[in-house]
């Protein structure tokens, strides 16, 4: 593993024009990536995560503008990247699973149609080549009978048949890097399961970095050696998994792990914790805290332009007006 | 696919059939038609003579088998105005309104389509005014007054085409253009609202994540997806220019099939309306029959159905 990142991101910004102004969809994101490590990135609906991934892989519709002091993959700056060389890039260097296996496959063409295109769009190599590798991906991704897989159209596979295959097709040409945006979300719970282990276990296998885009505290806490913990467009806490798990500093961070039981420790009965109030509104002006309307520990501080602060030097950081946040952890607040 | 096939066709069979006995009883729902042959001054017992002589006192049952017996033959009996077989007439006029069938709707599709994409991809650019513009002009403008527009222009004023008449391909021109613009609006939105539909669905965005150039995104992934809809608009409107070209054929001097089913209406020659119609129908149900399997070549999904 070397020092540089693969994926580097400093102070990302993307703004969405809407009826009213402007939507400051995502604002000023940090993070790094190296070979082979995977980043959790965590939020609700609306904070920005796919957002994020469609920035990296230069996917944001026409109108969605990105800004950015650095973004850079393997030293290439992507926000200087014509859409031809991002082309390019896309399927073979970095490649995206998307959250609908249900709708994001092509009905009109077979799955090996569809996997074989992802890898004639960059190598030269024949039909039959292309068809083999097809099959060899579809046996990977634990499909069986994959050769006769290959002549059948979308609609005639499951959820979670279809989501292996987009998995195949993300992997036909070795991307180092892996975009998963909620991978399993649209999937039955049972497969859930199923469909994370394969792509864990497939990332491990080929050595790839992976983003991995959910909500779901549960998966990050199994497969993250990283966490980005995102609210209403902020990167609100990062770090290494063990840490930020282990002393959440964010308010919201600590709000979203009281929100899940523990087998054991969650008494039968007991309510789950919830975060009350609802994200503000990202159209217009935004400036402070976004999560003080929420927050316990809101000061007048907090309406100010909150700077990063470094929990450990160079590995966890969070936003929050509190030098530390489990100074003021609910338990010590005065009831 | 062949099972799909075979049962379209089998299906198309017995619309065929309906289609046909309904334009056997157009003969009686219109009236006595002895009374019809005879005329206004016609005494009772000459009308009572030919009832007899074209065997309307039989049993309906047995003139409609012997009827379509010997329309399936091609024997569509004897213009009643004419007095030659009805089938060798149409025949005659048919050809020409193939002809400028295939050429207007070649026209409409060749036009439509391409704008309909163009728009779609830049929606509200100045392309898609136009073609906006070009849309509602010839969905508000009537075919009769655009062709005497062209007439008076091309053929009066410039003089390059031929106003009338069907002698040499030239003549078809004109024709072509008034009926195909007549199709092209249609024809032309739904391209683009189907394109538009389309480009924003997650395979598109799966194939450009697959780095695939935008070229391949629009016509291999995109159009074949959202030209579904047009393909079965087409065939209903390709039907419809084989009945419905009496407006054109008129203005233009083609004595197409359209023209003769309009003279025939007028006169009263049953047998050659009725054999009009069930041509007609022919061409409708043929043409639905070859969209349904031209979609099903285009969408797997429908294979099934």
């Amino acid at each position: 593993m070397t020092d540089t990142p693969i994926l580097s991101v400093r102070n990302l910004t993307i703004d969405i024009p809407v009826g009213g102004g402007t939507l400051h969809a995502v604002r000023g994101i940090d993070f790094d990536l190296n070979r082979g490590e995977t980043l959790c990135i965590v939020g609700e609906s609306g904070s920005g995560k796919s957002l994020t991934s469609l920035a990296l892989m230069g996917l944001l519709g026409k109108k969605i503008s990105r800004r950015a002091d650095r973004m850079e993959f393997d030293g290439i700056d992507l926000m200087k990247t014509s859409q031809r060389g991002m082309r390019k890039l896309r399927g073979l260097r970095m490649s995206m699973i998307f959250q609908e296996p249900m709708t994001s496959l092509n009905p009109a063409y077979t799955i090996g149609d569809q996997l074989a295109e992802a890898l004639l769009l960059h190598k030269k190599v024949s039909r039959e080549q292309a068809r083999a590798r097809a099959v060899e991906l579809l046996e990977k991704v634990g499909i069986t009978a994959a050769k006769s897989r290959l002549s059948q159209y979308p609609h005639q596979l499951s959820g979670g048949l279809r989501q292996r295959v987009m998995i195949a097709m993300a992997l036909m040409c070795e991307p180092e890097l892996i975009i998963a945006d909620e991978p399993t979300t649209a999937l039955d719970v049972t497969i859930q399961a199923q469909i994370l282990r394969l792509l864990v276990d497939l990332q491990k296998e080929l050595g790839m970095a992976m983003i991995l885009i959910t909500h779901d505290l549960g998966v990050v806490a199994r497969v993250a050696d990283k966490v980005a913990v995102m609210y209403a467009g902020e990167l609100v806490e990062t770090g290494p998994a063990a840490d930020v798990f282990g002393a959440p500093a964010h308010p919201y961070t600590r709000g979203l792990l009281r929100c899940i039981p523990v087998p054991g420790k969650t008494e039968r009965g007991a309510e789950l914790g919830t975060i009350p109030g609802i994200v503000p509104s990202l159209v217009g002006e935004v400036s402070g805290c976004p999560f003080r309307t929420r927050c316990d520990h809101a000061v007048d501080a907090c309406r100010q332009p909150i700077p990063l602060r470094e929990q450990q030097a160079g590995r966890h950081s969070f936003r929050c007006v509190h030098p530390d946040g489990r100074a003021a952890s609910p338990q010590e607040v005065p009831a | 696919m062949l099972r799909f096939i075979l049962k379209r066709a089998g299906l198309a069979i017995l619309v065929a059939f309906t289609v046909s006995l309904i334009s056997f009883s157009l003969l009686f729902l219109s009236g006595d038609p002895a009374a019809a042959i005879a005329g206004e001054h016609a005494s009772d017992q000459d009308i009572e003579a030919i009832r007899r002589i074209y065997g309307f006192d039989r049993p309906m049952l047995l003139q409609y088998w012997e009827w379509l017996s010997s329309a399936l033959m091609g024997d569509f009996g004897e213009s009643y105005y004419f007095k030659l077989p009805v089938a060798g007439l149409i025949a005659e006029r048919l050809s020409i309104t193939m002809t400028l069938g295939v050429c207007g709707i070649s026209f409409a599709l060749l036009t439509a389509v391409p704008l309909g994409v163009a728009a779609a991809i830049r929606p509200n650019s100045l392309l898609d005014r136009f073609a906006l513009f070009l849309s509602v002009a010839g969905q508000a403008m009537p075919s009769f007054w655009f062709g005497l527009i062209l007439i008076v222009v091309f053929s009066i004023q410039l003089g390059w085409l031929p106003p009338s008449g069907t002698a040499t391909p030239l003549h078809f021109v004109m024709p072509t253009i008034v009926l195909g613009y007549y199709a092209m609006p249609a024809i032309m939105r739904l391209t683009r609202a189907g394109m538009l539909e389309v480009l924003s669905s997650d395979y598109i965005r799966t194939a450009r994540a697959k780095g695939a150039p935008e070229g391949l995104v629009m016509f291999k992934h995109a159009l074949r997806n959202a030209i579904i809809p047009v393909v079965s608009l087409a065939a209903v409107q390709m039907g419809f220019m084989l009945g419905g070209s009496i407006v054109v054929e008129s203005i233009f001097a083609l004595h197409g099939a359209g023209y003769l089913a309009w003279e025939s209406i007028s006169r009263n020659d049953l047998p050659t309306v009725q054999a009009l119609i069930l041509v007609f129908s022919m061409f409708y149900i043929v043409f639905t029959f070859l969209a349904d399997v031209l979609n099903a070549w285009l969408d797997p999904r429908m294979r099934a159905g």
